[in-house]
């Protein structure tokens, strides 16, 4: 993963510039800006996170001034708009996973990680948050990992002790 | 055994892929509509079968499409509301996941009654393995002549997209699910003009939920009149439930509408009763905004008729005794679970859902939040208890869209049904903390069935 930070300039690699391109096939002519949410998640999945240079590049690209860019970033919660670990485990904390525990899987995943909601191990490698409902209510409690978001169902202590050391080879 | 519409392929191996799916005979719909029948007799055979919306609202399909507009020169277009969020709700998931060319079917056929050449699946950016499910089976339909220029030779042409959403509950509600499509904030728009008039980019647009448009392949390929002599009354057809929360089994079940609630939650077909050998305390039986019911109320009615899953029999009583089908997330809660903590949940959940647009829900709702929290957490006080209800009374009617109304209920139904847990809460705030209220008076019967 590329490391980026708020000042470095962004240029996207051409393999990203042809996916973009792609995408703005899927609307007509001049609606161009649809292609929006699924181009931030591509940068996302690229670079880990949202950054501003990034968010800049990808007005320029779509013909759109920057701060329609921040003003959906910052909108929806899918979106990093800083760094985070390499793997952001997001536990759904919703009522359904909580009849079933998923508040004690996330306090023994603060405790295994030793970091904060939010925060990013030291070695850089994990970071852990509450997510709302995942639409995943009948295999609760769940959790998941972007950029493919690969889900881990009917979680116990157990699982997530193998998932961080699967996760850590 | 019930009938199934919509899973009756479900365990068939390979039926995510279109072969299987075409020789368990997927894809008759679209060849018997663009051969042998017109875009209205499809839109007639749906308002036929009295198909109503899946995704919460229960509005019947047919109706909603015949108010599309058709002005000459202008783009109309389908979008298919997958950006499933409602907490308790997770069946659109279940048909994405093992039976995409179902929705897929669904939509070349709803496509084709509307006049649409264009149409988008908006899937939660959450949901990136359906996602990735859903491209591979539009590019196997492509490639079989069921997607793109002159399909089957009928002359229709169509494109189906799939669109990411970013993560936001509000992005469900149509209006704002066109914002997000468009590439904006999910902020809903003032109807009118309703979408069937200016929607998407400004066209003409219908927005149907992912189960909606999965029924109108059953619904053309044995007709409407076939589908509505299913169910009960007006809720005609089967329909997704999916159950979780305290159950034995939790999952994705197809019933027929009219099942009694009490058979859907003890029977082995379907929650198979509650987990640990507990009591049942309460159901939110439709997703997160319906009405909480106690235990009493879920299984019979007021006046003492048994409960059945339909759209009229769980509204039966009004919000004062009864509740709503809404999207089908029925949530069982056991005998330990604790009604404040809940439903302090809820609210934190609409509070970091809301918008922001409307005052009356992006200010309601955070105070109903900290209110609640101060009460599951000893601080509360007894004037907490009807001020909540009377934010929830300000808050309700009083937004653009519904999601006001979705915070309110909850709160609102917990206070009315569990006032003397709340009360609780109160008067010993340090037991609160240590163990929960219990059932109190709330079973009136045994698990037996």
């Amino acid at each position: 993963m590329l490391k980026v930070t708020e000042e470095q300039p962004i240029e996207f690699s051409s393999k990203l510039i042809t996916e973009f391109n792609e995408i703005v096939t899927r609307y007509p002519e001049e609606k161009q800006k649809a292609a929006l949410l699924p181009i931030l998640h591509l940068v996302q999945a690229e670079y880990g996170w949202v950054s501003v240079p990034a968010m800049d590049k990808v007005a320029e690209h779509l013909d759109i001034k920057p701060i329609e860019v921040y003003e959906v970033a910052s909108f929806y919660s899918m979106y990093f708009l800083k760094p985070q670990g390499k793997y952001v485990l997001e536990v759904c904390r919703t009522g359904p996973c909580c009849l079933v525990g998923a508040e004690k899987i996330m306090d023994y995943m603060e405790k295994q990680l030793g970091v904060k909601e939010g925060e990013v191990t030291s070695d850089g490698l994990f970071s852990w948050r509450g997510v709302e409902c995942l639409a995943a209510c009948g295999m609760a409690p769940v959790l998941q990992i972007g950029p493919e978001y690969t889900f881990h169902e009917h979680l116990t202590e157990e699982k997530v002790d193998q998932l961080i050391q699967e996760l850590k080879k | 055994m019930a009938r199934k519409l919509l899973l009756e392929n479900i365990n068939v191996p390979g039926i995510n892929t279109f072969d299987v799916y075409r020789q368990q005979g997927g894809y008759r719909a679209v060849e018997k509509a663009l051969k042998s029948m017109s875009p209205d007799d499809v839109v007639e055979e749906v308002k036929k079968s009295g198909l109503r919306g899946r995704g919460g609202a229960g509005f019947p399909t047919g109706m909603k499409w015949s108010f599309l507009a058709k002005p000459e020169g202008k783009a109309r277009y389908l979008v298919c509301n997958a950006d499933e969020s409602e907490p308790g709700t997770f069946k659109d998931r279940y048909l994405m996941t093992y039976l995409p060319h179902l929705l897929i079917e669904g939509m070349i056929v709803s496509s084709f009654a509307l006049g649409a050449k264009v149409s988008y699946i908006y899937v939660r950016g959450e949901m990136m393995p359906q996602i990735r499910i859903l491209e591979k089976a539009i590019a196997e339909a492509k490639n079989a002549g069921f997607l793109g220029k002159n399909i089957l030779g009928s002359g229709y042409d169509l494109e189906l997209y799939v669109q990411p959403g970013g993560g936001a509950y509000i992005c469900g509600e149509e209006t704002a699910l066109i914002e997000s499509l468009e590439g904006k904030r999910g902020n809903p728009r003032i109807k009118p003009p309703f979408p069937a008039i200016s929607g998407v980019w400004g066209c003409p647009t219908v927005v149907n939920n992912v189960e909606s448009i999965a029924a109108v392949v059953p619904i053309i390929n044995d007709g409407g009149e076939e589908y509505a002599k299913i169910g009960n009354g007006r809720s005609t057809g089967t329909k997704l439930i999916s159950a979780s929360g305290n159950i034995n089994k939790p999952g994705v079940y197809e019933i027929e509408l009219g099942l009694p609630v009490e058979e859907f939650i003890y029977s082995d077909d379907y929650c198979g009763g509650i987990a640990n050998s507990k009591r049942l305390k309460a159901v939110v039986a439709g997703g997160s905004s319906v009405p909480i019911l106690p235990a009493n109320l879920i299984l019979k009615t007021i006046t003492g008729e048994p409960r059945l899953m339909s759209y009229e029999s769980l509204s039966d009583g009004g919000f004062q005794s009864g509740s709503m089908l809404g999207s089908g997330g029925f949530i069982a809660f056991d005998e330990d679970q604790c009604i404040v903590r809940n439903t302090w949940n809820y609210a934190r959940f609409y509070h970091h859902e809301s918008c922001g647009q409307c005052s009356p829900c992006r200010e309601g709702t955070g105070w109903m939040e900290k209110v609640l929290h101060r009460l599951e957490y000893g601080h509360g006080k007894m004037s907490d208890i009807d001020l909540l209800v009377d934010v929830a009374k300000k808050i309700e009617g009083n937004t653009i869209c519904p999601l006001g109304d979705a915070a309110a209920w909850p709160v609102a139904s917990a206070i009315r049904h569990f006032r003397d847990e709340f009360e609780w809460h109160v008067t010993h705030p340090k037991e609160a903390l240590e163990r929960n209220y219990g059932l109190a008076n709330y079973a009136e019967f045994t698990n037996a069935i």
